[in-house]
């Protein structure tokens, strides 16, 4: 691993710090610290540690402190870390977790993130775990509150003075009662590492301490993004880099009959064509070659074995076997109880398969040298992406180097593992570097989209108007996933190149629950959540039953923003809405009513306060049917259950002769614990809130008989800068001493229902399918 | 292959390449560029966007030979970190950004509106970036901004 292949960031922080990471890592320079309150450490035989001779690192273990930090003879500190920037500020977050736990000032942080050789494994970069796991009680944090813990220890043997009369501040070890008495860390450290493992027990800063943490730092990254200086995955050159572009079948579900070299002979720039299984590949010497050879390459495939007709796909869905059936939650007395209460509702919900839609299509380099590989991607899992790359190329995965450097936005598993194996394929084909990116409509027919659903609710209300029993059952297609360790074949390059997606086991009925999980949202927040005697959920209602049915997608599925707890919570918020009609209570009270978890309880209530909620049953004694109508909507969750809380009112004008929705303004409650970076926070919900918008009132995944036709924006519809943008007000509740729990996910999950909720206020009318088009809309008015 | 002229952000470029070429790809390959970036290939999302002649142009279906000699501003041109345009400030200060992927299509949009437009009103400036894409829907700061880029190029 030559130094030429690290990030410039890491690059620039080894400079400053005048070693190189490897050789800092295999080292023998050691500081020997010893805790008084913690345990004595012996030096580590780093090579022992780090890999064998002449092996790259193995993965930078965990437990140890110099795998997160690194403080070179100027003071400056380097922060590795396994949870990358995507655009959703992690990097600022985790310097300015950085700075606080060790007392450096913002500025003087570096931090590497995702590289395999430089940086610990900590999976993938999803699923609103990136503050869970580096800012509560390990990882990161951990890390951190350890070397400071470690610098005093150091501190107190060179100033003669015990540890309780040492401070950090700026980078400094004080005297607490002399002020002549300091020592700095870069003296301290003296360009060595700390060998020591990382304290559980380390002292964290209390936030009531925080200076760094809790404020809203600007993003470092701005000035470069704005000028069109920053290097995106998409601007990595490698000398001697060649481009190539693939050619996808024709249908889904289509094998390779021929390629036929000779349409594409005497090309300018041709430099091969590839073909390996199912995969089909060119390389050239430039990109606009590469585009103008695939688009030419005469590729014949089998026909596909066709699709379900999209019509008529949702009643297709919910009659399709075999299932793989899983229950959340089941009381045994859902139907009895249902069966002895005066009024019964029910409904159906329908959410569509939705796509990433990556603003730039996904770009990879990959440069394939013998049996070695260096690969620069925006996976969201270098270490995955690693295991599995090694499987495809036939190395071992510690001749793997994976790089991580941003790409476009990708809110869950966009083209950027398929294109990383392109990438890697075509460059071991011709021993050079190559670098791919996808075209428009290979990145969007192609990718593991978003989960469709059919939701089925049904609810009980007694006399009082208190429900009495929850029904819950979905049904939703699967096909492969992130690729994990083991699973090239879960994305299509992978399965085009024969290897599987993971088997799809089929399992009916389900097995009564062992134990509690919400992880899917498949429980609604009413729900008291029982399991084994113990109630877990954040709801009241003791009857209920949740069960999902999960069935073989004929399309690649993946986590998209929220995956299966959007989907769900839409049905559970818009069902809630309907139940609190038929009881002719206010949306709010009524949920108020049925909520048992006080964290829920308080954004539910600072939401409906911060917009001055109008309490009344829905719908509006103004709705009506004709003209434009206005109505306000509510909806809230528990994201996961217990993984960030969100309430969210929204207020909508229907144009009730044209369907047309129009939001007027959004008004979003926020729990996510102790707040990081109050301005990247807001950041995160206004944004959520308006790709809910769109999610709810434009995008939807279509096909023919054969193949996917939502290839580009003119066939899968975003909403542009340019649409009337509602009014977004962000109301935060800070929770100093709570966990730290996600927040990239909480406010979208709830938006599709708020809007749905206030449809209904305006008009009477209930739209229960995602998106809520003008024809959708209208077709509700009318019926 | 033929020789191209390129007068790009105050340089002249001599490239030989395909008179065809899309402009997007002279220069983020030829010429090395990060500002203008590849989004859909198809003029449809905006993250290809250069100003040529004081328009917003989409690299991407621009063939070179048709800009040959004229001059081409890319991100970069605009402004330097050390010395960012006030559009580019503008972005900085409000925070303006996710991915920070679409960013040349919306500040490019926005500065050649802008600049024709110097009186816009914000459902005027709404309707001009009415072909741009943000996938991260940062669109509440980054009108923002581009009303608050409005005030200071005016002034």
């Amino acid at each position: 691993m030559t130094p030429d292949a690290m990030t410039p960031d890491a690059l620039a922080a080894l400079k400053r710090a005048g070693f190189s990471r490897r050789s800092f890592l295999q080292g023998t320079g050691a500081l020997i610290v010893t805790f008084s309150i913690g345990e004595v450490l012996a030096p580590l035989d780093a090579r022992a540690q780090f890999g064998g001779e002449g092996a790259p690192p193995d993965s930078p273990p965990a437990g140890e402190v110099d795998s997160w930090i690194a403080i070179a003879s100027d003071g400056s500190v380097t922060a590795y870390t396994g949870k990358e920037e995507l655009g959703q500020g992690m990097s600022t977050a985790q310097m300015q977790l950085v700075a606080e736990e060790l007392c450096v000032p913002f500025h003087r942080v570096t931090l590497v993130m995702c590289d395999t050789a430089f940086t610990p494994d900590q999976g993938v970069t999803s699923g609103s775990q990136s503050s869970p796991t580096n800012f509560n009680h390990k990882g990161l944090a951990q890390g951190a509150a350890t070397a400071r813990q470690a610098l005093l220890q150091l501190a107190s043997t060179k100033l003669s003075l015990p540890v309780d009369q040492l401070t950090a501040v700026d980078g400094e070890i004080r005297s607490k009662s002399d002020a002549r008495k300091k020592i700095g860390y870069g003296e301290l450290v003296a360009g060595k590492k700390f060998n020591v493992k990382v304290d559980p027990n380390a002292k964290r800063k209390p936030a009531s301490e925080w200076t760094i943490l809790g404020k809203p730092i600007l993003r470092p990254d701005m000035p470069e993004l704005v000028t069109g200086r920053y290097e995106f995955v998409h601007n990595v050159s490698v000398p001697g880099m060649l481009h190539g572009k693939v050619v996808r079948p024709d249908a889904v579900g289509a094998s390779l009959v021929n390629v036929d070299e000779s349409s594409v002979a005497g090309m300018a720039g041709l430099v091969k064509v590839v073909v390996r299984k199912n995969f089909v590949g060119v390389v050239a010497q430039k990109p606009w070659q590469a585009t103008q050879i695939a688009s030419q390459l005469k590729v014949t495939w089998t026909p596909g074995p066709g699709l379900p007709k999209q019509e008529s796909f949702y009643d297709y869905l919910r009659n399709q076997k075999p299932t793989r059936d899983t229950l959340s939650v089941n009381s045994g007395d859902v139907d009895q109880k249902l069966a002895a209460s005066p009024t019964v509702v029910k409904a159906t919900y329908h959410h569509p398969y939705q796509m990433h839609g990556s603003v730039g299509s996904s770009c990879a380099v990959a440069d394939v040298q013998g049996e070695k590989a260096t690969v620069w991607s925006p996976s969201q899992g270098v270490w995955p992406q690693r295991a599995t790359l090694a499987m495809l190329l036939g190395l071992k995965a510690g001749n793997v180097r994976v790089i991580f450097r941003r790409g476009s936005g990708c809110y869950g598993i966009n083209g950027a593992d398929t294109v990383t194996y392109d990438a890697a394929i075509l460059s071991q084909s011709v021993g050079k570097p190559v670098r791919v990116q996808l075209s428009r409509k290979d990145e969007m027919a192609w990718e593991n989209y978003g989960f469709a659903f059919v939701l089925d609710e049904r609810a009980g209300l007694d006399a009082q108007g208190n429900i009495t029993a929850w029904d819950h059952e979905a049904w939703s297609p699967v096909l492969g996933n992130r690729p994990g360790y083991n699973r090239p074949g879960n994305v299509i390059t992978g399965m085009l190149a024969g290897f599987e997606p993971q088997e799809f086991r089929p399992r009916s009925p389900a097995p009564e629950p062992a134990t509690y999980s919400n992880n899917g949202n498949s429980v609604a927040s009413y729900m008291a959540g029982q399991v084994n005697g113990k109630a877990y959920g954040t709801g009241t209602i003791k009857s209920e039953r949740s069960l999902i049915h999960n069935t073989k997608s004929y399309f690649f599925t993946g986590p998209l923003r929220s995956p299966q707890r959007l989907q769900n919570t839409f049905a559970h918020e818009s069902f809630m809405d309907e139940l609190a009609a038929a009881a002719k209570a206010d949306p709010v009270a009524f949920r108020l009513r049925h909520l048992s978890d006080p964290r829920l309880i308080d954004v539910v209530k600072a939401a409906a306060k911060a917009a001055n909620w109008d309490a009344r049953p829905s719908p509006s004694p103004r709705a009506k049917k004709t003209g434009v109508a206005m109505g306000r909507g509510f909806s809230c969750v528990a994201y996961e259950g217990d993984n960030g809380y969100v309430g969210l009112v929204a207020e909508v004008e229907v144009d009730t002769a044209t369907g047309k929705i129009s939001v007027k303004r959004i008004v979003v409650s926020n729990d996510c614990g102790p707040i990081s970076n109050p301005d990247g926070l807001r950041n995160q919900c206004e944004g959520g809130a308006l790709q809910g918008m769109s999610r709810a009132l434009g995008e939807e995944v279509t096909w023919d008989d054969q193949m996917m036709t939502s290839i580009d924006w003119r066939t899968y519809h975003s909403l542009p800068l340019g649409f009337d943008v509602p009014k977004i007000e962000v109301v935060l509740l800070n929770r100093p001493d709570e966990e730290a729990t996600g927040a990239g996910e909480t406010t979208i999950t709830t938006v599709g229902a708020a809007i749905a909720n206030a449809i209904f206020d305006a008009t009477g009318a209930r739209i229960r399918q995602i998106p809520f088009t003008p024809e959708r809309v209208k077709a509700a008015l009318a019926g | 292959m033929s020789a191209i002229t390129l007068k790009v952000n105050g340089s002249t470029h001599t490239l030989d390449i395909d008179p065809t070429t899309p402009l997007l790809y002279a220069l983020s390959d030829d010429l090395q560029l990060r500002g203008p970036k590849f989004g859909c290939g198809l003029g449809q999302c905006g993250a290809c966007t250069v100003i040529v002649k004081g328009q917003a142009v989409r690299s991407c279906i621009t063939p070179v030979e048709t800009v040959q000699g004229v001059e081409i501003t890319t991100l970069e041109g605009l402004g330097t970190i050390e010395k960012p345009h006030a559009i580019q400030k503008a972005f900085i200060d409000e925070d303006a950004a996710q991915c920070g992927f679409c960013l040349s299509g919306v500040i490019l949009t926005a500065k050649a509106f802008l600049d024709k437009n110097p009186k816009a009103n914000e459902k005027q400036i709404q309707e001009a970036m009415s072909r741009v894409l943000c996938r991260c829907f940062t669109h509440t700061r980054m009108l923002r901004a581009i009303v608050r880029a409005r005030q200071e190029m005016s002034r």
